[in-house]
């Protein structure tokens, strides 16, 4: 018979990669949407730059900030893509993975543990968020909005956002054993005002005191004056930036430890 | 016998104030097909999620293939295959691809899973639908499908909660003779079920449970013997004349079980208890003579009908 | 014992003429459900209008419309308003369709009665229109508050809107009962985004060479952010007739359609 060694050494395996395994499944089943995703992540780039930074930059001739309207959107667009990802990763697969099809719990059948699970999601995430903000650099690159060298920081900081937005997102999705509307919720009155009022397409300071407060809140925010600092050198003292790079990773840390906790409990009780 | 694969002593599991499973022990051999048979909410499928090192009890003792799950779940969990109530596949891959992705949490390189897969998709009677997606098959195929998943990694044992709820007859049989093979193959099964044939065709032991208590352990046959009579004789007077017929001819069988429908004659001699039961005038509207099945022992054990 | 009437089912069976039992299904249903969702589309078109009516409008100041100025809250207000009937009505008719169609099976369980496909189909896109119309009245509300109605016609917006939701449902029902999977519904969503971000619904379309202008005219949205901007600010002329027509005939080819699919799906 198998001795106890020999079963906790075929486990080691997982025991190290485990999160990967977990990983492989998502973008195994991202397959199936490719190209859709194709599409979209060389779509949405094209259509907003050309939208927002060739025709709505002719109503604001001037520019903003010292640079032209799209040099001044572009960045902000990117951290906004980062964000629209971490939104599609984090809520209906976790909400899937726990209620749809259960599939968490199959996953915890097997010698997967509950923070695997996470670190998969989360790896997951990142990938994602990797290959769209790298297409969408190019384009912005294309587009003559940002300088070619910023490509390395561009990519670190938008991910850093994402995963800003999508811990948090995955350990409060986790909570819910029934979706009555939560996401949708989530979806209007979080994503799409985070996205209106982080100073994507003006400065804060052109809103009225009582609207900036979702900004001073909101990772995107966070993420896009970054991205700006580092794109076209946006005027800010250096601790506003520490500050910046500080919150999102408090978003991420504090989310993280809640989504395990979260999942410890979801698949173990 | 050989070292048990599984050793329960008074395990226990309680959430806030209600006690699941109320001190359960027991023992189940290696190739041993052991069965958890009980109503809905008796407490099998906590006992099976301890037993699957995806719960942890609240006191006694679980030693599963030597190990305890409390600290080695994942360990324990790598030897195990799990098919739970629901089916959860995953619905955004194929079927092939279902059985590809669980492999490789075991840390199978991609060229095994590959293989194994295959092998069980003819197993499981699904090859022709490999690259099916899941969604649209019969309860029977996403069972089976099932399964074939918690059999990637060769597992010592198989934990089957109730394997057959929701089937047609003919998807049960067709899963019933799959899961006898492996039986005979020497996997150890443990079962879920509250079906009494299921128990029957499956356990070679089982223990009867009722609200987290084991009511009696054994094999199908030794329960009927010890809890029954040979046969049953069952008759029918109408909702409203049962109870009031039951004392008149209670005194022709060994025991008697009044239900609302009908009335259970415990006996050895079923036809001339049913002929004596005519001699004396109370003609039922319809009676049946039968063999005494798990579905006696439940009652008696807990004065209860099974199916609810 | 009196005769069991059975309801004469016209157009060859598809249509029993109950298309209020739809409609009262609905709204039970809407009833019971989580009501900040069911108000939360309301609110879509309220952020977008702080956001850029305000925070981008102190930048950009005014926009012309045919040589007359007007505030740049004032142009995107309308514009807005358009693109939530035509969302509205989009999501109604796809995503709640084919949810009800391929996993709901609420259509199988009605037709199982004596209503016919045209009567769910006919149901469902006056709950969608119902809903659209309570938006924009709330959405006028708001826009009036912030100033942003310039003219006494913006009442006339109420029934544009239901006229151009009706023709984005239509025609959004009969792409939905050609889908079959998640996948294929995706790409509704990859069409209506440059469709929203171009339709001059931020900018005028001036800023387009005239082959990308002829594009942007042709497509549905163009129409009704026109349509709807001309009554909201007063600005407009005879070509509001031509905006008018493109929605009738828009509605008039989606209820056809609609409705060959539903018999070819369900009668077939």
């Amino acid at each position: 018979m198998t001795t106890v060694e020999q079963i906790r050494a075929g486990a080691a395996r997982t025991r190290r990669w485990g999160w990967w395994y977990v990983a492989e499944e998502r973008l195994r089943a991202m397959r199936g949407y490719s190209t859709s995703l194709i599409v979209t992540s060389f779509g949405n780039p094209l259509v907003y730059l050309f939208a927002l930074g060739v025709g709505l930059a002719t109503l604001v001739p001037a520019g903003i900030d010292g640079v032209t309207f799209l040099q001044f959107v572009a960045p902000a667009l990117m951290m906004s893509t980062a964000v629209t990802v971490a939104a599609e990763e984090s809520m209906y697969p976790v909400m899937m993975g726990f209620k749809w099809t259960k599939i968490f719990f199959g996953f915890h059948a097997t010698p997967i543990t509950p923070g695997q699970i996470v670190g998969g999601m989360v790896a997951t995430v990142v990938i994602r968020v990797m290959a769209t903000v790298a297409v969408f650099f190019g384009i912005t690159v294309a587009f003559g909005a940002t300088p070619v060298t910023t490509f390395v920081p561009m990519v670190v900081i938008a991910t850093l956002t994402c995963l800003a937005v999508a811990l948090p997102l995955i350990a409060y999705t986790a909570t819910l054993t029934n979706d009555t509307g939560q996401l949708a919720m989530i979806q209007r009155f979080v994503i799409m005002p985070m996205f209106l009022f982080s100073a994507t397409f003006f400065p804060l300071s052109q809103l009225p005191v009582y609207l900036q407060w979702i900004g001073w809140m909101s990772p995107l925010w966070h993420g896009s004056q970054t991205a700006r600092v580092l794109s076209y050198g946006m005027d800010e003292p250096l601790w506003t930036s520490i500050a910046h790079i500080v919150v999102l990773g408090a978003f991420a840390v504090v989310g993280a430890i809640v989504a395990h906790r979260v999942f410890v409990r979801r698949l173990t009780v | 016998m050989s070292t048990p694969v599984i050793v329960a002593n008074n395990v226990r599991k309680v959430f806030g104030d209600f006690v699941a499973v109320d001190d359960i022990s027991f023992e189940v051999a290696p190739g041993e097909s052991f069965g958890l048979l009980g109503p809905n909410g008796a407490g099998k499928s906590t006992t099976m999620k301890m037993v699957g090192a995806v719960s942890t009890r609240t006191s006694g003792e679980l030693n599963i293939l030597g190990l305890d799950p409390n600290t080695d779940g994942p360990a324990i969990r790598s030897r195990l295959g799990v098919v739970p109530q629901d089916d959860n596949l995953d619905n955004e891959l194929r079927v092939r691809e279902n059985l590809l992705a669980y492999g490789r949490f075991f840390g199978m390189s991609h060229k095994e899973v590959a293989t194994r897969a295959d092998e069980l998709l003819e197993f499981a009677q699904l090859a022709d639908r490999h690259d099916a997606r899941v969604e649209p098959l019969s309860g029977g195929m996403k069972r089976r499908l099932t399964i074939a998943r918690a059999l990637m990694n060769n597992p010592k044992i198989l934990l089957l909660d109730e394997p057959t709820t929701g089937l047609d007859p003919q998807a049960r049989h067709i899963l019933w003779d799959r899961l006898f093979r492996l039986k005979e193959q020497g996997t150890t099964l443990l079962l879920t079920t509250h079906y009494m044939d299921e128990a029957e065709q499956l356990c070679d032991r089982l223990i009867v449970v009722d609200k987290g208590r084991i009511m009696a352990e054994g094999s199908p046959a030794d329960l009927i013997r010890t809890y029954s009579t040979r046969e049953v004789v069952e008759v029918r007077y109408g909702s409203d004349k049962n109870a009031e017929v039951a004392p008149l001819i209670s005194h022709l069988a060994d025991r008697t079980e009044v239900l609302p429908d009908r009335i259970l004659l415990y006996t050895d001699a079923g036809e001339a208890t049913l002929a004596r039961i005519s001699e004396l005038g109370h003609h039922p509207v319809t009676s049946l003579v039968r063999r005494s099945s798990l579905e006696d022992v439940f009652l008696r054990l807990t004065g209860r009908s099974l199916v609810e | 014992m009196s005769p069991i009437v059975v309801p004469r089912r016209r157009f060859g069976g598809l249509y029993a003429g109950n298309v209020r039992a739809v409609i009262e299904r609905g709204l039970r249903a809407t009833k019971s459900s989580n009501k900040w969702v069911v108000l939360s589309g309301f609110f879509e078109p309220v952020f977008y209008l702080l956001s850029l009516g305000i925070g981008l409008g102190s930048i950009i100041g005014s926009v012309q419309i045919n040589g007359v100025d007007v505030s740049y809250g004032a142009y995107i207000a309308p514009a807005l308003l358009a693109v939530s009937a035509m969302n509205g009505a989009i999501y109604d008719s796809t995503w709640n369709v084919f949810f009800k169609l391929n996993y709901g099976k609420i259509y199988q369980t009605m037709l199982t009665t004596s209503l016919g496909p045209v009567d769910v189909a006919l149901g469902e896109i006056s709950l969608a229109l119902l809903r659209g119309a309570v938006y924009a009245m709330g959405f006028l509300v708001v826009m009036q508050v912030m100033g942003l109605v310039l003219s006494p016609l913006a009442i006339l917006a109420i029934p544009a809107v239901i006229l151009i939701a009706a023709g984005f449902a239509s025609i959004g029902m009969a792409i939905t009962s050609f889908m079959k999977t998640f996948q294929q519904m995706d790409w509704i969503n990859l069409f209506l985004l440059p469709m929203f971000l171009f339709s001059a619904t931020f900018y005028p379309i001036t800023v387009y060479a005239a082959p990308i202008q002829g594009i942007v005219q042709a497509l549905p949205l163009w129409h009704a952010v026109e349509l709807i901007r001309g009554l909201t600010t007063g600005v407009f002329g005879w070509e509001i007739l031509g905006h008018i027509a493109y929605f009738v005939v828009m509605f008039a080819i989606g209820i056809v359609f609609t409705s060959r699919r539903l018999r070819a799906l369900f009668l077939g």
